[in-house]
């Protein structure tokens, strides 16, 4: 007999509830109003009265109205067809809903039943498997999706059966295992998982050091995240955060995508919808939708939902990632989900931490941010989820508790300075606060020897190095004036902004200049290294400005050609000929 | 309002705040609405027997024997094309003199939209004032606030773009309007003869404060029947969400609820997305464009209120005395379209994301020779350049008084480079700069 209850008191969308029975933490309910069931998380309990958290508004709700217990956690679906979805924080199927606004208690299936999929064995009959272990792969969207031995399966297992390869519905039984207890299990295409543990069908989770990728200059050249990396972009709205995430979706050599737009705009989520399934993802010649999948809890859609939303998307990595593939998460914004918790915690009375913010805000951030990495799975494959959030400090001020506590839990660190928003150098990440800690692993140091140059790190110190003396430099310069220095204090100053205009900034909006590859990002630094590291011959400070604004301009001309183009070439064969008209031989 | 005839009536009241009371009531409905002594109140908790409620009116003299009857429904709004020309309370009764609007019943604060049925904005709106079009463009289906300090012109910029803007509703919802600007929003939509077109909700500085919180509502319930049921372009003015949050925190206060940043409460950014977010591009043509007010103090931007609004908002439209030219300017560097992209070199001629970023990008070359000038350091003649670039680009550009199409505007963007610079420090695409740089 399922656990029943009756509502005893609404605060928004905290609900009381008394219990006729067990109930656990976490333990998702149905609140009856007027024949719909409005779904609920309890998130606290005392004696029999459950508090429970609505992930619906709770309008016309009335003391005594009916409440059932599931018996079970938020729970996601698994299995294939998850690619290319638009899902709420709930994993319900925004397209499958109707009409033109949400309705309160529309909750709609993840995955579609009737789809057929081409399955393939992987396991043959006496294989010992546990869970996680592959089974048997479809094809989703020209991606190896795994069928797995569920996650929930706890203890080892023999293959008894796999079903030959053909066309199979999600809920068809594709696998029959047999327990330890001599027991048929019959496995489908299909799980359930519950959101708030993590997946920990792999063997280890080693440090990562493989670079990731993402076509944006200032992350891969200074600050490079590597596949099963953490990272986070705090800034002031309007700083560029969203823009940066959006261009790290679409360009980041990642085989998943998950975004997860939790508690921002509708439109920019529209954005996705709009773009993805025109775009190409240059490496496989895809559409970008089919590698993507996205969570959209908008802002005003319920808050509660928002605060799972982000636990959705991971558990929907992890997935991925027990497949052997290299996903890619990006949630945007997880202030917003700490709002979340705030709201309810406000609403439970709790003791409140800084900011009114949950006491066990750090911890609750860092578990988040320690479900990503890189894994080796049980059969010796590799997969990962790298993390990236943003987070939107209140008054732009990074200290505050959600920048401090995520700076604790993540490794790369792209901060958003307003006075470069506001000056249009965008993406607007502050070089010299920023960091990647990525860097100082040896393993990361050894895989760039390889696969980029053995010369790589050092340039980028010294561009790193070359760009905070441009700033020490700019500071002088201010102080004593233009004419109180030296002039080869400008040249510094202007050596460090050619590497700003060229490096750093780039047009997220230009069809060539937004997306760069590595081996392109290597071509520029040579050359903007070799320039700072040429004399020129100034008789005075007002030629400096002059002369780089010209260098400057020709090699953005070179950054908005096509590489290696004949008009790229041109703008660099005219480039060398503005540098020897000052350089000193 | 009327209330039905076999209501319960109830007529003790168990506590008593400046915004809320409470009693011992059965059957009540979350978010239903009540009658306090003749005064419209809304059900905000209810704990067991006990139910709260936040008093619009206010509770000055409410007596503890009040009597209390409740309506069996939440906040609704009539709907239908008769709203029109007319001008309301923000409980939605008629303040002009004229009959009560006859038309469907809606619950106001209605669900959201589902997002994958959205549009994404395409359609420009054009202002003629060119520190919004060339600098900020709108789009229709957008959320944009002025970010302005108390003494700024805004109701006046923010009435003159609502005439310009070729939209089939305007719809005004006024917060602690004064009775002043109140009087002046209706001469000027009169003048304009446009008040068939207009629907005003307001709630002046002489109406209790808590009523605003229902301004919204209202105005995006009726933004919502013309722009869903009528496929209409609507344009929702809301002035001041500023004095809106204010009421808002007088509520939570008086609900005991541990404020957060500058005693607002810890739902504000939620609160505030619920409205914001009805701003939409409707599959089937409508759409609801959604032009604030958040009032500053002293220009800071980053006070809880401005703070979440720009957090939330798909922009802002910052206000500011330029001394330099003795004008109020659309300040480029902290004023911001984030919808711009979706249209300019697009609807817009191709030069124009090139023109607009240079232009700025000049601006604040300008600022920096300024703090130069100010610290008593020589200019160079490139800073004397920017400044003279500045001063004719306020003027000619960014002043809210310019009233020009895009391609003029445009058009003087290149001319005041030419005046005042040489291509490269410009730094425009060449093929750009090699058609529109004007020849000698
Ligand atoms: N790389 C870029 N290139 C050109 N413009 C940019 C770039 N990054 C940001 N912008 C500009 O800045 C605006 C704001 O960016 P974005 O929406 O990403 O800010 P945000 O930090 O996410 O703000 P919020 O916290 O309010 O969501 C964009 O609409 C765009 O005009
Ligand atoms: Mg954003």
């Amino acid at each position: 007999m399922s656990t029943k209850g009756k509502v005893k008191g609404i605060i928004a969308n905290l609900v009381i509830v008394k219990a006729d029975g067990p109930v656990s933490q976490n333990e998702i309910c149905f609140i009856q109003l007027g024949g719909t069931g409005l779904m609920a998380e309890v998130i606290k309990v005392i004696g029999e009265d459950a508090y429970v958290q609505v992930f619906e508004s709770t309008r016309n709700l009335k003391i005594d109205d009916e409440v059932s217990f599931t018996g079970h956690m938020l729970e996601v679906t698994l299995g294939p067809g998850i690619l290319s979805k638009n899902y709420d924080g709930l994993q319900n199927d925004l397209d499958k809903m109707k009409g033109v606004f949400l309705k309160r208690g529309e909750y709609t299936s993840a995955l579609d039943d009737d789809k057929e999929w081409d399955f393939k064995p992987l396991a043959k009959p006496g294989d010992k498997v546990t869970a996680g272990d592959w089974l048997g792969e479809v094809d989703e969207n020209g991606m190896p999706h795994k069928i797995m031995v569920p996650f929930a399966y706890t203890g080892s297992y023999q293959v008894k059966s796999v079903a030959g390869e053909g066309k199979y519905k999600i809920k068809n039984t594709v696998a029959v295992l047999i327990d330890t207890d001599n027991k048929d299990v019959e496995v489908s295409m299909v799980q359930k998982w519950p959101v708030k543990v993590p997946i920990r069908a792999f063997k280890e989770k080693p440090r990562p050091y493989k670079l990731l990728e993402t076509g944006v200059r200032t992350i891969d050249t200074l600050n490079p995240i590597v596949e099963g990396g953490t990272g986070f972009i705090p800034g002031p709205f309007g700083c560029g955060k969203t823009v940066l995430q959006h261009a790290i979706s679409k360009q980041a050599e990642a085989d998943i995508v998950i975004v997860a737009a939790c508690g921002e705009r509708a439109n920019e989520v529209v954005e996705i919808f709009t773009e993805f399934p025109e775009l190409e993802d240059v490496r496989t010649g895809k559409k970008l939708m089919e590698r993507t999948t996205i969570i959209a809890n908008t802002s005003n859609m319920p808050v509660a939902a928002r605060e799972a939303s982000v636990y959705t998307a991971m558990t929907l990595g992890e997935y991925y990632r027990s497949m052997g593939l290299k996903v890619l998460m990006l949630a945007d914004s997880t202030s917003r989900w700490a709002q979340a918790l705030r709201e309810m915690s406000n609403r439970l009375e709790e003791l409140p931490g800084p900011d009114a913010f949950p006491m066990d805000l750090p911890a609750i951030i860092s578990n988040f941010y320690s479900r990503a990495g890189y894994v080796i799975l049980n059969n010796g494959e590799t997969g990962s989820i790298t993390f990236i959030g943003t987070v939107s400090p209140a008054g732009g001020n990074l200290k505050e508790p959600v920048t401090e506590s995520t700076k604790k839990a993540a490794r790369c660190f792209y901060a958003l300075a307003q006075p470069r928003a506001d000056s249009k150098r965008y993406p607007a990440v502050d070089p010299i606060d920023s960091y990647s800690k990525y860097l100082e692993y040896p393993e990361f140091s050894e895989y760039i020897e390889k696969t980029i140059s053995d010369k790589w790190i050092d340039q980028v110190n010294k561009a790193k190095t070359i760009l905070q003396r441009g700033k020490e430099t700019y500071e002088q310069i201010n102080i004593l004036g233009d004419d109180g220095v030296p002039v080869d204090y400008h040249v510094t100053f202007w050596k460090s902004e050619v590497i700003d205009f060229i490096i750093l900034q780039q047009d997220a909006f230009d069809k060539i200049d937004q997306s760069t590859p590595v081996e392109r990002q290597e071509y520029m630094l040579e050359s903007l290294l070799d320039l700072c590291n040429t004399d020129f011959k100034f008789e005075s400070f007002t030629e400096v400005d002059n002369y780089f604004k010209r260098i400057i301009n020709q090699y953005k001309q070179m950054n908005y050609s096509e590489f290696k183009s004949e008009k790229f070439n041109n703008f660099e064969k005219e480039l060398q000929s503005i540098i020897e008209e000052r350089r000193v031989a | 309002m009327e209330t039905r005839a076999f209501q319960k009536i109830y007529t003790k009241l168990t506590q008593i705040t400046k915004a809320t009371c409470s009693l011992n009531a059965t059957g009540v409905g979350y978010d239903e609405l009540a009658m306090v002594n003749g005064r419209l109140a809304q059900v905000v908790k209810i704990i067991g027997n006990t139910v709260t409620l936040q008093v619009f009116g206010g509770t000055e003299g409410i007596p503890t024997n009040a009597e209390v009857t409740f309506l069996g429904k939440a906040p609704t709004l009539k709907v239908s094309d008769d709203l029109a020309g007319r001008f309301f309370n923000a409980y939605g009764e008629p303040i002009d003199g004229g009959p009560a609007v006859e038309g469907e019943e809606r619950e106001i604060g209605g669900p959201s939209v589902n997002p994958v049925r959205r549009k994404q904005p395409s359609e420009l709106i054009a202002t003629g004032i060119a520190g919004i079009d060339l600098n900020n463009t709108l789009v229709s289906g957008q959320k944009i606030p002025f970010f302005a300090d108390p003494d700024q012109p805004f109701n006046q910029v923010m009435a003159m773009v609502a005439l310009r803007a070729k939209t089939d509703k305007i719809i005004l919802g006024g917060m602690g309007l004064t009775n002043d600007d109140y009087l002046f929003y209706k001469n000027v939509f009169d003048n304009a003869g446009a008040l068939d077109r207009i629907i005003s909700f307001v709630n002046t500085t002489e109406n209790p404060p808590v009523e605003r919180l229902l301004v919204p509502d209202m105005a995006l319930t009726a933004a919502e029947y013309f722009a869903v049921d009528k496929n209409q372009s609507v344009l929702v003015l809301l002035t001041d969400m500023t004095l809106y949050a204010d009421a808002l925190s007088i509520v939570s206060n008086r609900m005991d609820q541990i404020p957060s940043k500058d005693s607002m409460p810890g739902s504000l950014y939620s609160d505030l997305a619920k409205i914001y977010e009805k701003a939409v591009q409707f599959p089937a043509g409508g759409s609801i464009t959604i032009i604030a007010v958040t009032t500053l103090s002293g220009g800071d931007i980053t006070h809880a209120i401005p703070d979440n609004t720009g957090y939330i908002t798909e922009g802002q439209l910052f206000l500011r005395r330029d001394t330099d030219i003795g004008k109020v300017i659309v300040d480029p560097f902290r004023s911001l379209s984030r919808l711009k992209q979706l249209v300019i070199g697009k609807k817009t001629r191709e030069d124009h994301p090139q023109v607009m970023n240079a232009a700025v990008r000049l601006f604040a070359d300008a600022a920096n020779a300024k703090t130069k000038l100010e610290n008593g350091f020589d200019l160079t003649d490139y800073d004397e350049r920017s400044l003279n670039f500045a001063k004719d680009y306020s003027n000619k550009l960014l002043a809210i008084d310019v009233n020009i199409d895009i391609d003029e505007m445009l058009n003087t963007g290149w001319n005041l480079f030419n005046k005042h610079f040489k291509p490269e420090e410009v730094g425009i695409k060449k093929e750009l700069a090699d058609k529109y740089w004007p020849k000698e």
